[in-house]
């Protein structure tokens, strides 16, 4: 049932801003938030006064866990100069900064404020790999992670269950990884700036040098394929099928509608804003459907009238290669147990009908997961204001973009339409 | 037995005593597994326990090669996978558990569908003693 929700008033996007995403030694999480604030005032292309921003709104899972320092609102307020106006800090796992952003949203269209700024931030690199899955194992659901699941074991799980529900197969999911690992290189800020092939013959360089026998990858599947280049980490998943570990930020400067062309003459307009919730795999209504996600589609396409279709392109959360099929199927792009055909026939590439993940999205680009929210967000300003260079997508008419943001193992799901007029 | 609270506390101590329970709400009868003190449907908190016969089937499963701190301390690794799943029981529910008896480095062979039975795996003793709900192909 589509939900005819209205905002109070209409709220604009005026400016952008992502840092690097990446796995950083000498910089921490004030030094990326900077970045990416720096890069957004620069982005307002009429001028802001930083000191007319009324509010943070900040998104971030658990630095608590990954830096031993928690309660980050002030801190960065502090960092950017907003000290002593409010400082709100958000937290919805990996979609913590959609969080902020709807936050922002509803602040500024209760009309309580006029301009707010919202983002997220995360550091993770400065833990090893077992401590980083300790973290996020943290956002799944207390039975699952009683008897052992771990995020990648999730998503496997959600994997086996398409397979056998539609016909699926390994195969299908490394369809997914060299389209997006494809779009990475004309991305400058992204974490993995490679596609599958350049990193298949990197791997061949160094064997190579180490005056190894030589593999007979054919192609980039045959490479997938193998173990030794591929290995599992939890079966269907592989280390090809998930995202990295990634430090970064993103924030975006939110105004209301009516002051939007102060600030430039290309604002673009929130025209659709969604959330819902999840549960387990014990409870869930479907294991090869998220309902959080349905839920804030319903909620994001009945306010803004539009349909799937209109949709020309979008991020979606793609912390592993199954779950970017699972959510082009749940935010009806296609029909279920079709996501899969989509993406072999080509429908999702940059040059294709419904490009996803021109970031390169998360296992690509990264995924610092309080700073994702807004950084599939940035994309999406990157895109539909013609400005994302060599992964523009080659559509002239640009008018709606979106970003599907998934938090745990969809405890938390937003979507969420940008409109340029 | 009726004594004791629905909760996620009370459903580990049957555990450790090898049942597998759920809670039935008396007003509209739907069936919780794990279970739950207030029914989602009806909203009424008059629930009764039952005891799951303990079969069922996979619904899912993954292999994990890189686990937890707790499953690499029972000598899980990446060249020693473990199985977990989600089993659909007989009653109709749905629980998380630890998939044993199958072979996880040819997951191929481990299929979606296939019956699968109750063990109770336990750990530590007295006080310390816990117990994971695990399935074995039937
Ligand atoms: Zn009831």
């Amino acid at each position: 049932m589509l939900k005819k929700r209205k905002l109070g008033r209409g709220v604009a996007v005026v400016g952008a801003g992502m840092s690097r995403f990446g796995m950083f030694k000498d910089m921490d999480s004030k030094d990326l938030f900077v970045e990416a604030f720096r890069e957004m005032l620069l982005s307002v292309d009429k001028g802001v006064d930083p000191n007319e921003i009324e509010a943070l709104y900040l998104g971030n899972f658990s630095n608590d866990f990954f830096m031993h320092q928690a309660h980050w609102a002030p801190i960065i307020s502090d960092l950017i100069g907003v000290t002593p106006k409010p400082a709100t800090r958000t937290e919805g796992a990996c979609a913590s900064s959609a969080l902020s952003f709807r936050e922002g949203v509803f602040a500024i269209a209760s009309g309580f404020y006029d301009m707010v700024l919202v983002g997220g931030v995360e550091e993770m690199s400065k833990c090893s790999t077992a401590e980083v899955a300790e973290g996020l194992a943290l956002a799944t659901v207390p039975y699952e992670g009683k008897v052992g699941f771990t995020f990648p074991g999730v998503f496997g799980v959600i994997g086996t269950s398409y397979f056998a529900k539609y016909g699926a197969s390994r195969e299908h999911l490394m369809n997914v990884t060299i389209k997006s690992h494809n779009n990475a290189p004309l991305n400058p800020k992204a974490q993995i700036p490679y596609s599958v092939r350049d990193l298949m013959n990197a791997k061949i360089e160094r064997i190579k040098q180490k005056g190894r026998p030589l593999p007979q990858w054919k192609d980039e599947k045959d490479f997938l394929r193998d173990p030794s280049a591929n290995p599992v980490v939890a079966w269907p998943m592989n280390l090809y099928d998930c995202c990295p570990i990634s430090d970064g930020a993103s924030c975006m400067l939110l105004v209301a509608e009516d002051i939007a062309k102060n600030f430039t003459d290309k604002p673009l307009y929130v025209a659709g804003i969604g959330q819902g919730s999840g549960r387990g795999f014990h409870a869930a209504k479907s294991l090869t459907s998220f309902e959080a996600t349905i839920n804030a589609a319903e909620e994001a396409y009945g306010m803004s009238g539009l349909k799937p279709e209109d949709i020309q392109f979008a991020e979606v959360h793609d912390c592993f290669s199954i779950a970017e099929i699972i959510h082009t199927e749940d935010l009806g792009f296609f029909k279920p147990g079709e996501g899969y055909k989509a993406v072999e026939e080509g429908l999702t590439r940059l040059d294709g009908p419904k490009p996803i993940n021109t970031s390169g999205g998360l296992k690509s680009k990264g995924h610092p997961v309080g700073a994702t929210g807004t950084s599939q967000l940035f994309e999406v300003w990157k895109q539909l204001r013609n400005e994302a260079g060599k992964r523009q997508v080659p559509n002239k008419n640009l008018r709606f973009g979106a970003a599907h943001n998934l938090g745990g193992t969809g405890g938390t799901c937003t979507f969420t339409i940008l409109e340029r007029r | 037995m009726e004594e004791r609270n629905f909760s996620d506390i009370s459903y580990e101590q049957y555990l450790n005593e090898n049942k597998l329970m759920g809670s039935r709400c008396k007003k509209c009868g739907v069936l919780y597994t794990p279970p739950r003190a207030l029914c989602i449907k009806c909203y009424s908190s008059e629930m009764e326990w039952v005891e799951m016969k303990g079969d069922g089937k996979l619904s899912a499963f993954t292999c994990i090669a890189v686990g937890p701190p707790f499953m690499i301390d029972e000598g899980y690794d990446r060249n020693h996978l473990y199985c977990v799943g989600v089993v659909e029981l007989d009653e109709g529910t749905r629980v998380d558990a630890r998939i044993e008896g199958v072979d996880t480095n040819k997951p191929d062979t481990i299929k979606v569908g296939m019956p699968v039975s109750v063990e109770f795996l336990h750990r530590g003793e007295g006080e310390e003693l816990m117990t994971y709900l695990a399935f074995k192909p039937a």
